[in-house]
């Protein structure tokens, strides 16, 4: 076992020790078992067979499970307990933005006044959900500096792919067909996907040896095929680039657009804005930068915001304001159309509407600085021992290589896991692609010192561990519920589903 | 700032530690003519106040927990037990982020694992994934499966479908450059005419059932229809039928997706929702998204990892199946949540309770002078009924009452105005339906005579849902 000592400032990770495996649901279930309750029937009830021809009706019923509801929560909670969490530690993923979720998020959304509307009331039977999606359309117009947005997308990768529809009838409605998007080598993988899901053949622009986008080379690569550049900023490797706006020129000339991946927005609210940078579009993450939580993979929010010459291709309805009602507005023909059923993630936009409310603008502000900060601390902490690719000062997050690591036999992934012994969530690896044995560290503002401090006490003993003790961190996790997995089996003979033994 | 940690004399230790003055220096590659300062937006709140705002605003709906509701069209009221919301309200579920360091995630993947199962049994076919956006989305991704699997270029849907899946589709088809035959086919659908729209080109039919007016399909004989054209079948369903009707895999569909907010999840003014997709074994390697998969550590313990990782954005970036990479996992967890208490029989219980409700209301409804049904097919949990004055109107008296109405239909179409879409859950009460009956009576009797004779010039001209 390890010399750990999980203390409260490291997380908790879950244990090994006293966590034997959960049998799965189905492994649990008793024919006559139930976990529910339901009233009679207080209509004459009729024979099924009477109501639906037999043609039409099942044969073999759904094997689900039969078990009493305290078998239920227990299963449950057991398995919950085999996940690490934010509430239960730092997670420090790079470009994730792993950040505390506000427990008056949780309580807003609970109102029966937004948790039992049905998307079809009458406008006037929802007004205060139409005013809080207006209200929460104008802050995040104001804080990214665009002038329209549009709440529909359910996700970042869906607000790109929404960006880049309105992008294409942009440039149809010119009459001019574009086929090429071009974005970093050090892009999100969503980005390539959506250039493709667009039908456009996706352009690489290489970064220079500062990290930055090489200028020369996107200079020879923008032609009037360009539709788009998409970019972060900061990029993932967590760098502010300088020449965005020369970029931005660049684009624009050649009559193509900017899109703005929000992935990254925590590290610049209340210092800079995408809008003054030159992005026509651009999707937020409000699972990201405001707070909703990511419940193990989503549900997320990434609305699109645009500038005016965009705005008539934003996805229908938009909420807006006439004669003090709010209403959803339908009639905007050049709209791309809807890019999913309803209004948006609304569950999602009440958390973040709250959040924005309770941070305010200088909350906001406080939050990209404290951001910053924690992250250059966590570096400067750090790069002694793990090789820096590029110089800082960095933004909200960082990247740093395990070369000099690798050189021992001791792989990223292994350091990665190893941390998960000292109670740590392991930071995004392997991204961005452009850095051997990446790390890619994002504390966030809600990490306090402590905290911060242990992770760096974790990492600089793993260094350590890597010179004198090369095994222990190779052959980790140690303490967690199970030790690495065997992927390639999983891969080769899929098991996706459970069934009974035979 | 109570989730801001950093004491003014903390930050001055790490900005030392730094090597820097001021966090101004850290911000020192912004071009200073960028630079903005705070957002105009509001200051900020206590959680007090906060509290206070958002009372404010929800006390402006008329929320469905506190007066009658026929309103469905894709978004049920149905009761969600107790149960569900304590899990997920589990913060070590939805804190969590998605499952790619499997040794300190086993319980989200176990849960996708088993959500993953529950999908395939429901829908009768072999897999399934971690969960979609919504209905809408999980039908574009089974488009593009079946033009993928195909090698054509064109999706056939009937209007039976929901008519903002449609619209969704539409978006994605139109930004794609694929092709798409709408195929007008009111109430539901005739396999002959289907068949006449399909040709060697078609990737595959997309078909609801129950559809949106509310009635059953005939599934297998669309089914039959499509492979005769070498099309593939892609059902659209509502997951708390499938405990009665005959499920995809029965009637020989390739793929099917739906909206799995009946199975715990809150209406809350339409998401997040939970797109479902299920498909034959042989597609499994063009699914959309993550997918859990079982396997086993070193020491033969058993666990689960994401799996054929090989068709997504965040290794094949332009060549993934899509570009999907948040979904709706918390969504999935409240489904499996829903469906191991509800079990076998009482998925059951609740599809048959929403059976009996919406046949007694349409025998009640359909007997009002004036009122009658706009089909005579079977139905499940909603059916269209024709209505001798226009269903905004109806509903407009309805709401008088305190009753908010069903989906009418001109929102969809404007050819049918006088149409109304009225859903029945395991939450409607007997004196609820006997209400709206006599409310409905209140409204027409003046009207019935007039009424029916414009019910009668409107039969036969359907318009385009």
């Amino acid at each position: 076992m390890s010399d750990s000592q999980p203390g409260t400032q490291a997380g908790r990770v879950p244990s090994g020790c006293g966590n034997p495996g959960v049998p799965v649901i189905f492994e649990q279930t008793s024919p006559g078992r139930k976990g529910y309750s339901l009233p009679a029937p207080d209509v004459p009830e009729r024979p099924v067979e009477e109501l639906i021809p037999s043609a039409y009706l099942r044969q073999k019923p759904a094997a689900l499970p039969e078990l009493s509801e305290p078998d239920v929560v227990r299963h449950f909670t057991h398995l919950s307990q085999r996940n690490y969490s934010i509430d239960s530690g730092f997670y420090p993923l790079g470009s994730c933005t792993m950040k505390y979720n506000p427990k008056v998020n949780e309580v807003a959304v609970t109102r029966s006044g937004f948790r039992a509307i049905h998307p079809y009331q009458p406008e006037a039977t929802v007004q205060g959900a139409l005013e809080l999606m207006f209200r929460l359309q104008e802050a995040l117009c104001e804080i990214a500096g665009m002038d329209a947005f549009s709440l529909q997308p359910a996700a970042g990768a869906h607000g790109e792919l929404t960006g880049l529809f309105m992008i294409q009838a942009y440039h149809r409605s010119r009459g001019d067909r574009r086929s090429e998007i071009i974005a970093p080598d050090s892009s999100h993988g969503t980005n390539p996907a959506s250039a493709a899901m667009v039908g456009c053949k996706l352009v690489t622009v290489r970064s220079d040896r500062r990290g930055r986008v090489d200028l020369e080379e996107l200079k020879r690569l923008v032609n009037e095929r360009t539709a788009a550049l998409m970019l972060t900023n900061p990029s993932t490797l967590g760098l502010f680039d300088e020449q965005v706006q020369d970029m931005a020129d660049l684009v624009h000339a050649a009559g193509g657009l900017m899109y703005y991946d929000g992935a990254n927005l925590n590290a610049i609210m209340g210092v800079a804005r995408p809008g003054d940078m030159g992005f026509d579009v651009v999707h937020l993450n409000l699972h990201k930068t405001f707070t909703t939580p990511h419940g193990g993979g989503g549900p997320g929010a990434g609305p699109v915001g645009v500038k005016d010459r965009l705005a008539p291709f934003l996805p229908v309805p938009l909420v807006s304001e006439r004669a003090e009602q709010f209403v959803l507005e339908y009639d905007r023909p050049r709209s791309i159309g809807k890019v999913r059923s309803f209004y948006g993630n609304f569950g999602m936009l009440v958390r973040a509407f709250t959040y924005i409310r309770r941070m305010g603008s200088d909350g906001l502000t406080q939050v990209s600085r404290d951001a910053v900060l924690s992250a250059n601390y966590l570096r400067s902490q750090l790069n002694d021992l793990y090789e820096e690719p590029y110089a800082g000062p960095n933004m909200h997050e960082f990247v740093l290589s395990g070369k000099r690591q690798r050189k021992k036999g001791v792989r990223t992934l292994d350091i990665a896991k190893r941390l998960m012994d000292y109670g740590f969530h392991p930071p995004t690896v392997y991204f961005p692609l452009i850095v051997d044995e990446a790390f890619m560290v994002e504390p966030t503002e809600t990490e306090n010192k402590d905290t911060l401090d242990a992770f760096v006490a974790a990492m600089r003993q793993i260094a350590r561990e890597v010179e004198e003790s090369p095994d222990l961190v190779t052959s980790a996790p140690h303490v967690t519920v199970v030790g690495r997995l065997d992927e390639a089996r999983a891969a080769r003979s899929p098991d996706l589903r459970w069934r009974p033994e035979r | 700032m109570s989730y801001l940690p950093h004491t003014p004399g903390e930050r001055q230790e790490m900005l030392e530690a730094i090597g820097v003055e001021s966090v101004d220096d850290l911000f020192a590659n912004v071009p200073r003519d960028l630079l903005s300062g705070p957002p105009k937006i509001p200051a900020g709140l206590s959680e007090m106040e906060v509290l206070r705002l958002i009372d404010g605003l929800a006390s402006k709906n008329q929320d469905l927990e506190h007066r009658p509701s026929f309103l469905g069209a894709g978004a049920y009221l149905h009761y969600i037990p107790s149960a569900v919301g304590a899990v997920t309200g589990r913060s070590e579920f939805y804190t969590s982020y998605t499952p790619y360091q499997a040794e300190v995630s086993q319980g989200t993947l176990q849960v996708i694992y088993e959500y993953q199962t529950m999908i395939a049994e429901l829908t009768g076919l072999d897999v399934s994934n971690a969960s979609l956006y919504d209905a809408a989305t999980a039908m574009v991704e089974a488009s593009t499966m079946a033009i993928n699997e195909t090698g054509r270029g064109k999706i056939a849907i009937g209007t039976g479908v929901h008519p903002e899946y449609r619209a969704v589709l539409r978006t994605y088809m139109t930004g794609q450059g694929f092709e798409l035959t709408e195929i007008d086919e009111p109430w539901v659908s005739d396999p002959a005419s289907v068949g006449q729209a399909l040709d060697d080109t078609t990737a595959g039919l997309i078909v609801q059932s129950p559809n949106f007016w509310g009635a059953i399909e005939p599934m297998a004989q669309l089914s039959d229809v499509a492979h005769a054209h070498g099309a593939l079948l892609i059902a659209v369903v509502n997951p708390i039928s499938l405990s009665l009707l005959a499920p995809p895999g029965e009637y020989g569909a390739d793929l099917a997706v739906g909206c799995g907010q009946p199975l715990g999840i809150p209406l809350q003014y339409g998401g997040p929702y939970l797109g479902m997709i299920a498909a034959r074994s042989d597609l499994v390697r063009r699914l959309p998204g993550r997918i859990a998969g079982a396997t086993v550590d070193k020491q033969g313990r058993r666990g689960y990892v994401l799996t054929l990782q090989a068709r997504e954005q965040h290794i094949r970036r332009e060549k993934a199946t899509s570009n999907i990479c948040t979904n709706h996992a918390l969504m999935a967890l409240a489904a499996t949540v829903y469906l191991s208490l509800m079990g076998k029989e009482g998925l059951r219980e609740v599809a048959n309770l929403c059976l009996q409700k919406a046949h007694y209301a349409a025998q009640l409804v359909s007997a009002i002078p004036g009122l009658s049904m706009a089909y005579d097919a079977p139905f499940f949990n909603e059916f269209t009924v024709q209505t001798p004055v226009p269903a905004t109107e109806v509903n407009r008296f309805l709401l008088s009452r305190d009753i908010v109405g069903g989906y009418d239909l001109a929102r969809a179409a404007p050819g049918l105005d006088n149409y109304l879409i009225l859903a029945f859950t395991e939450m409607t009460t007997r004196q609820e339906i006997d209400d709206l009956a006599a409310t409905l009576r209140d409204l027409l009797p003046e009207q019935a005579s007039a009424g029916s004779q414009a019910a009668l010039q409107g039969a036969g001209t359907r318009g385009k849902a």
